[in-house]
């Protein structure tokens, strides 16, 4: 397990050292809320109501920018042959990657959508909510969204073709995301939605770095 | 033949089906003629396939 | 005695096989076609509810029949691909997406055209037309990706992984699409209960369209292996370019 940490702590590392792509991607998540009202002009009542919808497709598609650094650099430089063939088995290499993906992108989303959400008069009682489901709900994006990389690491016009592909996977993450906010004010309270929205993200934990090791060992050879 | 108020809906339903499903069939059609010519000319210069030389 | 599939896993066999097969399913596609037609306008009821535009169900539902079980045969292909190594199910995978992709098209067209009359607007958000929709994308998915390798191997690969992963994820779309509609307009049931005097106009388009597209899918599969063979051929005619030049043809 010490290789696994190893990788993760090194990806966390190199995040950090280049720190320009996390705050892309922030600043974009910034830009797209920003640009709703906008767009939708500024009744503050309809931007509360859609706030969360707002906020969770502007996260998606932020973190689809910066999905293809999971696995490209490293494909670059060979240093994914190298952790191909050692002892780390590949399908731990994605997901120690994906990890670091979420720990460095993922997270920081999340932590920004409620301060992004005055920005859309969300009211008071979602934003607990909204932390919580974003919180959960980004390992799927994270884990999901590194198969796509995996698949598109060598492709030509890797960036809009992996959109093409992760979007539809990311439907069902993003319907129950929302789908807790909303419910949460509700009668029924949030439950069911959340925790749907929680197995949805361990099944992609799990399941997801399987395809994304396939598909590199396919590309790798 | 009467198909009520909405006709146009149900003519230009039933057409569509009937333009894609022609569309793919002639493109069908062509490409395999396309590649059938392609092959006898191959065949033609003399090339071989592999398997078809493996065999005599 | 080899399994159908194992015959078949010499293209040659396939060619064989395929060419003598091919006119008859053509054949009976169209015939059950032509019936079906006849029966959806001349033999089954105006709807009470919706008129004559329930006639568009009978080519709505089989393009939406297709669409699916399309993308079921393409995750096989897939899977027999990767798995089994079968020669021909990246062939069969290749040459199905876009007929699906074409039907699947048809059945939110279609689609679209019947709910108008019917609902007054040209899309409504439905838990049907919406997943219809997200699986026309994972059609688009599978193509673009293919289309964006050169090296064929890798291609072809690679859409077997995302076709894999297409349908595993489907049914959970579906779930979630089908939750996020209940949520949203839970009085409303666009679903047209069938009735009895319509199925079996419906059993027979749905059976001609199924038998159509076999007949597309192995007439498309024919036209690939002609493709790859054309392929090879002019990699061995580049590569003995010599050869040809300096001995005399065989």
């Amino acid at each position: 397990m010490n290789s696994f940490w190893a990788l993760v702590r090194r990806d966390l590392r190199l995040a950090v050292r280049e720190g320009g792509a996390i705050g892309t991607a922030l600043g974009f998540f910034l830009i797209v809320v920003s640009l709703m009202p906008l767009g939708l002009g500024p009744d503050l009542n309809l931007l509360a109501r859609i706030a969360a919808g707002i906020l969770w497709i502007a996260l998606l598609l932020a973190a689809l920018l910066s999905l293809n650094r999971i696995f490209e650099a490293d494909y670059e430089d060979g240093t994914l042959d190298v952790l191909a063939t050692g002892h780390l088995p590949l399908e731990l290499v994605a997901t120690a990657k994906s990890l670091a993906h979420w720990l460095t992108t993922g997270i920081p989303l999340a932590l920004l959508a409620p301060v992004l959400g005055i920005l859309l008069n969300l009211d008071l009682p979602s934003y607990p909510i909204l932390v919580g489901t974003t919180l959960v709900g980004t390992p799927a994006v994270s884990f999901l969204g590194a198969i796509g990389a995996a698949l598109t690491v060598k492709a030509r016009r890797g960036g809009l073709l992996l959109a093409l592909v992760v979007l539809p996977l990311y439907v069902p993450t993003l319907i129950f995301g929302i789908s807790a906010v909303s419910a949460a004010a509700g009668p029924a309270g949030m439950g069911a939605a959340f925790l749907i929205l929680a197995a949805i993200s361990l099944a992609a934990v799990v399941l997801g770095p399987i395809a994304a090791a396939a598909a590199l060992r396919i590309q790798l050879q | 033949m009467d198909l009520g108020p909405h006709a146009a809906f149900i003519w230009i339903s039933y057409a569509a089906v009937a333009v894609v499903v022609a569309g793919l069939i002639g493109w069908l059609l062509l490409d395999g003629r396309k590649q059938a010519a392609a092959l006898e000319a191959l065949e033609k210069r003399g090339i071989k396939r592999r398997s078809s030389a493996s065999a005599e | 005695m080899q399994t159908l599939t194992q015959q078949l896993a010499n293209p040659t066999r396939f060619m064989d096989l395929s060419a003598r097969v091919l006119p008859w399913v053509a054949g009976i596609a169209a015939a059950l076609i032509v019936y079906g037609l006849y029966l959806s306008f001349f033999d089954s009821p105006a709807d009470y509810q919706q008129g004559e535009t329930v006639r568009i169900m009978y080519i709505h539902v089989p393009c939406a029949w297709l669409s699916m079980m399309v993308y079921g045969l393409i995750a096989v292909s897939s899977f027999g691909l990767l798995v089994f190594r079968h020669p021909l199910a990246d062939v069969s995978a290749k040459a199905a997406a876009p007929i699906g992709a074409a039907f699947t098209f048809l059945a939110l067209l279609t689609g679209s055209l019947w709910g108008k009359p019917m609902w007054g607007t040209y899309w409504v958000w439905d838990a049907r037309l919406t997943s219809v929709l997200i699986l026309f994308f994972l059609y688009l998915g599978l193509i673009a990706l293919r289309a964006a390798f050169e090296d064929e191997s890798a291609g072809a690969k690679l859409t077997a992984v995302l076709a894999l992963v297409g349908v595993t994820i489907l049914p959970i779309i579906k779930f979630s699409v089908n939750w996020w509609n209940t949520l949203h307009q839970p009085s409303t049931d666009f679903t047209a209960t069938v009735d009895p005097s319509m199925r079996w106009p419906l059993l027979v388009m749905a059976l001609g369209f199924t038998l159509l597209f076999f007949a597309m899918h192995l007439k498309a599969m024919r036209n690939e292996v002609l493709r790859r063979r054309v392929k090879a051929m002019r990699t061995q005619a580049v590569a003995g370019r010599d050869r040809l030049a300096t001995q005399p043809a065989e």
